[in-house]
């Protein structure tokens, strides 16, 4: 039993002999906070997720829908056609050496990708497939592709208008790009939208990038270990976030971020055992994923309801189209800002394309989902598919690996652990860029943001997962409608780069400097 | 034309000796530049955080500002101090690779560098710097013990 596990346990002891009386209270103290939490949010929710009149379809999810697909047709499949392109640009064939020790485009690229895989991945996928069904992945990767276009277009323009400070650090992201590019182009309300992304940004960052992963976390740990409030994960996390965000405990988030690649390369492994240990299930899987995707197979909406929390949970995921992913890439070092750009359309790829698609695969081949032998649809429990264990969320995911390997739920447990403390490292600098774009830098300034952010992890991880994903969802999008308008009015500009950048690139002039 | 000198420094004891050998050597083929280049170890595949991203470009000009302080200026003041032709490169990657990829830059007659100061788990790991410049040098190379 290794350390992790030890003091888990004990934790666990601890509160599992803890009075009775004091533990009634402390459930009572989550049920409290959760209470006041969905109350709090509701309306903010619930305007998000409006229908389109006369329809069941959430008008936000059509926004980004509709965004990535003109993305796509006005760069004329820029993901398709740039792909190879960029993969080169990820090897160095074409940094110059004189730049070496700046900020790579590999670098840029593991950066925002540590902000993007993680929970996304494991919880957010199981969440659409025990609601949507298989038929979920196959629109959650068609969002992944058209997805890339969107990345394109916000990365290029991050590092376009990023600010570059005479101290030789940077800040980009969209309050710069909207503020500055609406200024160039000579277009109103710039300012304003800018200053409204920051503001949801800031909620994202305490919605997606903070609570839901410690709500995870903890529902991840408490299967373990047993039920215990969820405030207690909450305060531990807070305490160790706290010490990397404000007492600068770089080691700590240095060691997460060395650790979290081979976590994400070692669930991949896993994910791709399962599969081909059940390689004749392969075939019905892909089956169940495109019959899923058009007829439902009973699940609740239908192909509708599939298609719903395909493109949500894939937009939660890879976040194209939201915006954070431009301040991650900003800090690249590069005289072209479009190759960083091509280097981000990497990432809805890897994210959702294959990591996502990883989950669903397992989830659909491990039998978790139930399905009726008589008309072979789903069993509907509630709004979702029953599954073997009545679990949901990372637990689903969990017990569908658990069915190949019975001990992969505590490697999954350190993963999500890891992955969800590097995902909120991550968010905590793209909320702090927003507060510090809207009320100034400064170290009094930054503290408040900072301590707000610790104190969001203990509330995330003490409510329950409804609301918390609700409101994670909700904030992250409000992003995307800020961030898509502004993408919409500046296109252009990332068009006049693309064409100048293929012109120079098929003239020779744009050369390799590595082979 | 003059005969080049590429001389690798460690900022340590045994770079002082690469230094004074390549001295002696330079007077022995009389008209010589000597090339003193110091690598700061940097992997474009390390793994950052966003505020490390953030805040490279100002380390890396620290990075540089400091090498060149604490170990290229007193180098270069001792070999000009003795007559020599010289002048420094400092630059950051990977040691074996950029170190030969100056000599092949500045068309180098040799490298000259000292026997490695690593050990331990490291060096068995991952070999050591000298032995990889010496396996795939395009010039030759002195290694100094």
């Amino acid at each position: 039993m290794n350390i992790f596990q030890k003091s888990m346990l004990t934790v666990g002891a601890a509160f599992a002999t803890t009075a009775p009386a004091i533990a009634q209270e402390a459930a009572s103290m989550d049920e409290r906070v959760n209470a006041a939490f969905a109350k709090a949010t509701g309306p903010f929710v619930n305007f998000i997720f409006a229908p389109i009149p006369g329809t069941s379809f959430p008008w936000i999810v059509m926004w980004l829908v509709i965004a990535a697909t003109i993305f796509t047709l006005y760069f004329a499949f820029v993901q398709l056609k740039y792909f190879g392109h960029a993969i080169s640009l990820v090897k160095g064939d074409y940094s110059d050496p004189n730049d070496a020790g700046e900020v790579s485009h590999f670098q840029a690229l593991a950066t925002a990708l540590s902000g993007t895989v993680g929970l996304g991945n494991i919880a957010g996928v199981a969440v659409a497939v025990g609601i949507g069904g298989p038929g979920a992945t196959f629109w959650m990767i068609l969002a992944g592709l058209l997805g890339m276009a969107s990345k394109f277009t916000e990365c290029t323009l991050g590092v376009k208008y990023r600010n570059e400070y005479e101290d030789g650090t940077v800040s980009g992201g969209p309050m710069y790009y909207i503020s500055k590019g609406f200024k160039e182009r000579n277009l109103p309300g710039g300012g304003f939208l800018a200053a409204l992304f920051s503001v949801f940004c800031i909620l994202g960052a305490l919605g997606g990038g903070n609570m839901f992963q410690a709500n995870q976390a903890h529902a991840q740990i408490s299967g373990i270990v047993g039920d215990y409030p969820g405030w207690i994960t909450g305060i531990i996390f807070a305490i160790v976030v706290f010490m990397v965000i404000v007492g600068g405990v770089k080691s700590i988030a240095r060691v997460t971020e060395k650790v979290v690649p081979f976590m994400g390369v070692l669930y991949v492994a896993a994910a791709l055992i399962i599969i081909l240990m059940n390689f004749d299930k392969i075939g019905w899987a892909f089956g169940q994923i495109f019959a899923g995707a058009f007829t439902g197979l009973g699940v609740a909406g239908g192909m509708v309801g599939a298609l719903i929390q395909g493109f949500k949970r894939a937009a939660f995921s890879n976040e194209a189209g939201v915006g954070s992913a431009a301040i991650a890439h900003s800090a690249v070092r590069t005289k072209e800002p479009i190759t960083e750009g091509f280097v981000s359309l990497l990432e809805p790829f890897i994210d959702t394309v294959v990591i996502c698609t990883m989950t669903a695969l397992v989830i659909t081949i491990s039998g978790q989902l139930m399905i009726d032998p008589a008309t072979g649809n789903y069993i509907l429990d509630g709004g979702s598919i029953a599954t073997v264990g009545g679990t949901s969320g990372v637990a689903l995911t969990s017990a569908a690996f658990a069915s190949a390997f019975s001990w992969f739920p505590y490697i999954l447990a350190i993963a999500v652990i890891l992955f969800a403390f590097s995902t909120m490292i991550s968010w905590s600098y793209y909320g702090l860029k927003a507060w510090t774009y809207l009320f100034g830098e400064g170290q009094t300034s930054e503290l408040i943001f900072k301590v707000i952010f610790c104190i969001f992890i203990v509330i995330g991880a003490a409510a329950s997962l409804g609301p918390v994903i609700d409101f994670s969802d909700a904030a992250i999008f409000a992003m995307a409608v800020v961030n898509i308008t502004g993408l919409y009015f500046l296109m252009s500009i990332v068009k006049q780069e693309l064409i100048s950048y293929r012109t120079r690139l098929q003239s020779g002039e744009i050369k390799k400097f590595h082979n | 034309m003059s005969a080049k000198l590429v001389i690798g420094l460690d900022g340590q004891g045994s770079g002082d000796r690469a230094l004074a050998y390549a001295k002696r050597l330079a007077k022995l083929i009389g008209t010589c530049d000597l090339i003193i280049v110091y690598v700061i170890e940097w992997s474009p595949y390390s793994f950052q955080t966003a505020e490390e991203n953030a805040q490279r470009h100002k380390r890396r000009d620290e990075e540089i500002a400091t090498a060149n302080d604490r170990i290229m200026e007193p180098a270069l003041a001792s070999l000009k101090a003795d007559g020599f032709n010289a002048r420094g490169i400092v630059r950051h990657g990977d040691v074996a690779d950029t170190l030969n990829a100056i000599c092949v830059e500045e068309r180098a007659e040799q490298l000259v560098v000292s026997r490695s100061s690593e050990g331990g788990f490291a060096k068995r790991i991952f070999g050591s710097s000298t032995a990889n410049l010496v396996m795939s040098a395009s010039v030759p190379v002195t290694v100094v013990g």
